[in-house]
């Protein structure tokens, strides 16, 4: 459309609050979303995210803090905001009992189409989706796949600049997610920004290129999925001996080599280590130096891990398999989420400003 | 519903083809149309209404059996001790039923609404750039039409049993529109509650404590004049005995000026008090 902005910001969020009661749910949350991107919002169930989705979207008045979406006021020009984004929630928004079509015929009038132009665009709409089969019959005796579907098409009817998926894919079945998926794909191919809350980590993996985590209605951390991994240490060695009893020794050895921390895992023949960026090769003491590049060189993870490999050797510890990888987001997760406590080690992680 | 395993892609029901990337780029690359305004919004949603009404005919025994119910019953049950026969009572009984019904039927915009608040439908309304109240005003335009399928439905039972009004044509439907116009007004009471409890149980059992003590302390089943004085204070400064007066005297064929007036000052009070209460919670939610 017509309306410019002086900035390429889609979403520009600082310190938003919500209280229900006593409970503080968004607790000064900042977010900066450029246009074209998609970005990850995740978090554990109760963590915030709907709430401040909801604020974002113009549907809730905050209690602190200002959103502005492409510039707009999100509490004084809520009509500017809602001409150009569109919210899918956790649960599909629709009339149950009217058919797919008339949904859409209604949302389209209500956009302002003409009784013909909205039937138009619905049957586009539909068609565009996959949908025309199933345009005639109620919403309720659509599938869950169908049903979010839809939902994701009605919020495209407006044709958004920015949309909000509010746990797109929770309770959908492994097909359906991939097809939720690929509708976020390509609207970001065309130049459209997605803000997308999740519980799951490999979709925020999949598909953002910069995630927030939030816990507890603050964001604890921020960045692109390398720096939110780095943050947390560059890999985990995952390490399977031949004889179990040597394994208090390769324990000590890896300790020792590594510098890290070393865990036995149930299996009485596994070790796993998680390699810090920081530490470096004896006693964990710390350079301190922030290094987040990981995998190379003589502090890296890969030559700590070789050293390792070859000490056990040296020692005569057979050593069944091996392996180095990066943290998964799980991990980071998790790690997050437990230490948050701590100060951040690295440049990418935040604490959240009050 | 079969939940899918990747393996499992063979004959499923819900199978989607993939979305096309080239109609979505055509589909995101439209002109956005100025929003509607107040009127064409209100519109829409009642055009919702009628499709809902469409899609669950059955939802229409409330206007339509109950009321026809409620005139056999009370005709019958009351009539020979009332008014010496039922024939004689349903003269006098009509016009109030009629109220009583439609009084009732109110209770379910507030239903409607607590619904769309529960499936999250409203949410999707309230992103839209239209006037935020033209969803109520929706329901209540459907709303109209079932008040004036329960008042023929209760109407051409009435003829059926001997219901003679002496107004004729032009009492009986100038007596529904008034009775209409009130209906509309007390609606909003309805759609307070629907927007202020949690669930649809909650909604019915709150309308019911409002609505039942306001109709049976009214002038619609027997002339108040046998009640003790200070029950007489309390039916006649109810709302419903104005509006029943008001209808039945339009339906006999008198001029019930006063009882008129005073329905339409009630009407009007509704709409400022319960009206603007309904729109702060809707603001509010």
């Amino acid at each position: 459309m017509t309306e410019h902005t002086t900035s390429d910001l889609a979403i520009h969020a600082v310190g938003l609050v919500k209280s229900f009661g006593a409970n503080r749910a968004v607790d000064g949350v900042d977010l900066t979303v450029r246009q074209g991107t998609v970005y990850g919002v995740l978090g554990p169930n109760g963590a915030g995210k709907t709430t401040s989705v909801k604020m974002l979207a113009s549907l809730l008045r905050p209690d602190g803090g200002e959103a502005r979406i492409f510039g707009h006021d999100v509490v004084r020009e809520s009509d500017a905001v809602r001409r150009r984004v569109s919210l899918t929630g956790q649960y599909a928004s629709l009339d149950q009992d009217l058919t797919g079509m008339e949904n859409l015929v209604l949302l389209g009038r209500l956009t302002g189409h003409a009784k013909k132009g909205a039937r138009h665009r619905a049957g586009q709409i539909l068609e565009t989706f996959g949908l025309v089969e199933a345009a005639g019959r109620q919403v309720k005796d659509y599938s869950g796949g169908m049903r979010r579907r839809l939902d994701i098409a009605a919020s495209l009817l407006n044709a958004p600049d920015l949309l909000f998926l509010d746990e797109p894919t929770t309770g959908l079945d492994p097909r359906s997610r991939a097809q939720v998926w690929e509708i976020v794909r390509a609207l970001v191919a065309q130049g459209r920004t997605v803000l997308l809350t999740t519980q799951y980590l490999d979709e925020v993996d999949q598909l953002a290129s910069r995630i927030a985590v939030i816990d507890k209605g603050k964001v604890i951390a921020e960045g692109t999925k390398g720096e939110l991994k780095a943050s947390v240490g560059a890999g985990a060695v995952h390490l399977r001996l031949r004889d179990a009893v040597q394994r208090p020794e390769a324990e000590q050895v890896l300790a020792l080599t590594l510098g890290a921390e070393v865990q036995r895992e149930p299996d009485p023949l596994a070790l796993t280590a998680r390699i810090d960026n920081n530490s470096v090769n004896s006693n964990g003491d710390n350079n301190g130096d922030g290094d987040n590049g990981g995998d190379n060189g003589e502090g890296g993870a890969a030559g700590r891990a070789s050293r390792a490999l070859a000490e056990l050797a040296r020692r005569g510890i057979a050593v069944d398999s091996f392996s180095l990888g990066q943290p998964s987001l799980d991990e980071v997760f998790l790690a997050l989420t437990d230490r948050k406590a701590e100060p951040a080690p690295s440049g990418a992680r935040k604490e959240a400003a009050a | 519903m079969t939940t899918a395993t990747p393996g499992d892609l063979a004959g499923r029901k819900d199978e989607l083809p993939p979305v096309s990337t080239g109609p979505l780029m055509e589909l995101l690359s439209m002109e956005r149309p100025p929003p509607p305004g107040p009127l064409s919004a209100s519109l829409a949603f009642g055009w919702r209404s009628m499709l809902k009404i469409k899609h669950i005919p059955e939802q229409l025994a409330d206007v339509t059996v109950l009321p026809v119910m409620l005139v056999l019953m009370f005709t019958y049950l009351f009539g020979g001790a009332l008014a010496g026969s039922p024939r004689e009572y349903i003269q006098y009984l009509l016009p109030g039923v009629l109220v009583m019904s439609v009084v009732m039927t109110t209770m379910y915009t507030g239903i409607a609404i607590n619904n769309d608040i529960d499936k999250g439908v409203l949410d999707r309304f309230r992103m839209l750039p239209v006037w935020q109240p033209s969803t109520l005003v929706g329901h209540l335009l459907g709303d109209v039409l079932r008040y004036s399928i329960a008042s023929s439905v209760m109407l051409v039972a009435g003829l059926l049993i001997g219901f003679r009004p002496e107004g004729g044509v032009p009492g009986v439907v100038m007596g529904v529109l008034l009775l209409i116009v009130f209906a509309f007004a007390f609606s909003w009471v309805g759609t307070m509650f629907g927007l202020l409890v949690r669930d649809e149980r909650t909604v019915i059992g709150a309308s019911m404590t409002v609505i039942f003590p306001l109709n049976f302390l009214s002038d619609i089943f027997v002339d108040p004049q046998t009640m003790p004085g200070w029950l007489q204070k309390l039916v006649h400064n109810n709302p419903i005995t104005h509006v029943a007066s008001a209808v039945r005297g339009l339906m006999e064929g008198r001029s019930p000026g006063t009882d008129v007036l005073w329905t339409l000052g009630w009407s009007v009070a509704l709409v400022v008090v319960f009206g603007s209460l309904t729109m702060k919670l809707y603001q509010r939610k």
